[in-house]
């Protein structure tokens, strides 16, 4: 079956609802409106970007620690399930997915309720007679949140890289006499990376550009890129150019850290999720 | 492989417990007689009758479950189409698209939202515009039409952004079962008197099979648990669930909601078990029948 005319349609899909919505993007950045209401070229929306570099770099510093986080905490789980046999590890994968058709703002909701001042974490702390925390409201109430939400990005694509290593290699290095930790740090560990690469996109690119975690978790009170750009199409502050080069700077500066990362990765940049 | 031992038992049980212990709170409160979401009152389910009476939010949940249908369904037959058009393409603009292809998933939500949002704001104007000087010509106003093309973001507008964000999931769901695919397959069936048609449905179609299910799942899935796009591309007249909640959110979630998305993963869980308990039985006739050759 070859006919690469059935594609033509979804191509020209593509070409209205992919490509020229970034057209647009790129056309409303590099202009302003006069007061009479016409459009001038200008540079004014990125010249006015130095103000936000704060901004850049809470979002940047935020995302980059729940990436780490969650490679921390994902990578270990996706090995410890690999190894586990039977019921567990057939179902790994529907666990893993099952909180994501929980609507994503209520689970993300519920923790305000279990960080609280006087909610379930603190009371719990308070009971065996710890003081109590002060976790919401605060940068790491925000971090916990991508953690929570994006964890799962990051245990399925290396879960499903580890499942698909040919156990015969595993066993050779056994046979060549290698105990299992070198086989884990030779073997294992090496053929998984590309699943944390595309984890690490997967993690850490929503982890940038979210704009809920940080209004239900971190109560408004340090603004995010994605708070930012919500605010100047949406929100108060409504300024579709400026938005418009906020969101170009941003995009431009995660696709070359991801280039960069994929390079280090030798290429493997395919996005692997089951 | 070594088994697990005690710890790494310990340490996926915890990690299991941070991703469910928000889904166990909403859960519990849903039944809680009390306003407050930290105070236990007694058991009641109260906050389900008065879910049943809430026009807002079951209009919210039609609308979401009718996107969700609505795109996955167009999602996997022109994602697989264009897999299969992609496949047949030769290396260089087979490149081009599949790049152009994972625009929409590696970019972030917003991005894909916000610039969506712009071109449906342009079009409308420019439509709009457009009938405005359609209506100016000598023509229109000797055949006295009256031309009103321009468009606010709606539904339409939010199936297109959603269909346009699942196609590429589904693409690459179904792209590697094409690659699997023996070419030689089709091939016999046409020699043996198929028609193209035919041959597609009988013989290459359940081969894909897997591979479709799965894009349609995944696609499924982010539709539904999509929130940053619909909320840019939706405009002011729609709501899904969660621009609902995310309306809410602002002033004190209500438990109603803890009790629908109560009564939605149980839903879930339902069906995910009868999935399972079903593979599990296949599997087992297949041994058995095994065992009896």
């Amino acid at each position: 079956m070859r006919n690469k005319w059935i594609a033509a349609p979804y191509v020209g899909w593509m070409a209205v609802f992919v490509v020229a919505p970034l057209i647009v993007v790129l056309v409303y950045a590099l202009t302003r409106e006069a007061p009479d209401g016409s459009w001038y070229l200008t540079a004014e929306n990125f010249a006015g970007m130095a103000g936000y570099a704060a901004v850049f770099a809470r979002s940047f510093l935020l995302a980059g620690i729940a990436t780490v986080v969650c490679i921390l905490l994902g990578y270990p789980m996706a090995y410890f399930l690999s190894r586990e046999r039977g019921r567990l590890r057939s179902m790994a994968t529907m666990l893993i997915m099952l909180p994501m058709w929980m609507n994503f703002l209520l689970r993300t909701y519920s923790w305000v309720f279990l960080l609280e001042r006087n909610g379930f974490f603190n009371t719990l702390l308070s009971s065996i007679g710890l003081p109590k925390l002060d976790i919401i409201n605060t940068s790491g109430a925000v971090v916990l949140g991508m953690v929570y939400n994006f964890l799962p990005f990051m245990v399925l694509p290396i879960f499903s890289v580890i499942t698909k290593i040919d156990n015969r290699v595993i066993e050779a290095a056994q046979d060549l006499g290698a105990g299992s930790f070198q086989v884990f740090r030779r073997v294992i560990f090496p053929l998984s990376l590309p699943g944390v690469l595309s984890g690490v996109t997967m993690v850490f690119i929503p982890s940038v550009s979210t704009f809920v975690i940080s209004r239900l978790l971190g109560g408004g009170k340090s603004l995010l890129l994605g708070d930012l750009i919500e605010m100047q199409f949406l929100g108060a502050a409504y300024n579709p150019h400026l938005g418009s080069a906020i969101s170009l700077v941003m995009m431009v500066i995660v696709l070359v850290c991801m280039g960069i990362m994929n390079r280090f990765g030798e290429g493997e940049g395919e996005a692997v999720l089951l | 492989m070594k088994k697990n031992g005690i710890l790494s038992r310990l340490f996926l049980a915890l990690v299991f417990l941070f991703l469910y212990a928000p889904i166990l709170v909403l859960i519990v409160f849903s039944f809680n007689d009390s306003k407050s979401n930290a105070v236990w009152g007694g058991f009641t389910l109260d906050w389900y009758v008065q879910l049943l009476n809430n026009r807002t939010v079951l209009e919210a949940l039609q609308t979401t479950l009718l996107v969700s249908v609505l795109a996955t369904a167009i999602a996997t037959v022109a994602g697989t189409a264009a897999a299969i058009g992609f496949s047949s393409m030769k290396r260089r603009p087979r490149n081009a698209c599949l790049t152009v292809n994972s625009i929409p998933m590696t970019n972030a939500d917003i991005i894909t939202g916000v610039s969506m949002m712009l071109l449906f704001v342009f079009a409308g104007q420019a439509l709009a515009d457009f009938s405005g000087w359609l209506n100016t010509t000598a023509w229109a106003e000797s055949a006295n039409l009256w031309f009103d093309f321009g468009f606010d973001m709606g539904f339409l507008t939010l199936l297109i952004a959603h269909v346009t964000f699942d196609i590429p999931y589904v693409i690459v769901a179904v792209l590697p079962k094409l690659r699997q695919l023996d070419p030689n397959l089709a091939e016999a069936a046409l020699d043996l008197g198929a028609t193209r048609w035919t041959a597609f449905r009988k013989v290459v179609l359940p081969e894909l099979m897997p591979g479709i299910v799965n894009g349609l799942l995944i696609a499924f899935t982010m539709s539904i648990d999509d929130f940053v796009i619909s909320y840019f591309t939706a405009g002011s007249q729609v709501s899904t669930l969660s621009m609902y909640v995310y309306a809410q959110v602002r002033r004190r979630v209500s438990p109603e909601i803890n009790a629908l998305s109560t009564l939605m993963f149980v839903a879930v869980l339902l069906l995910l078990v009868v999935i399972n308990l079903r593979q599990a039985r296949q599997e087992q006739r297949r041994k058995r029948q095994a065992l009896r050759t």
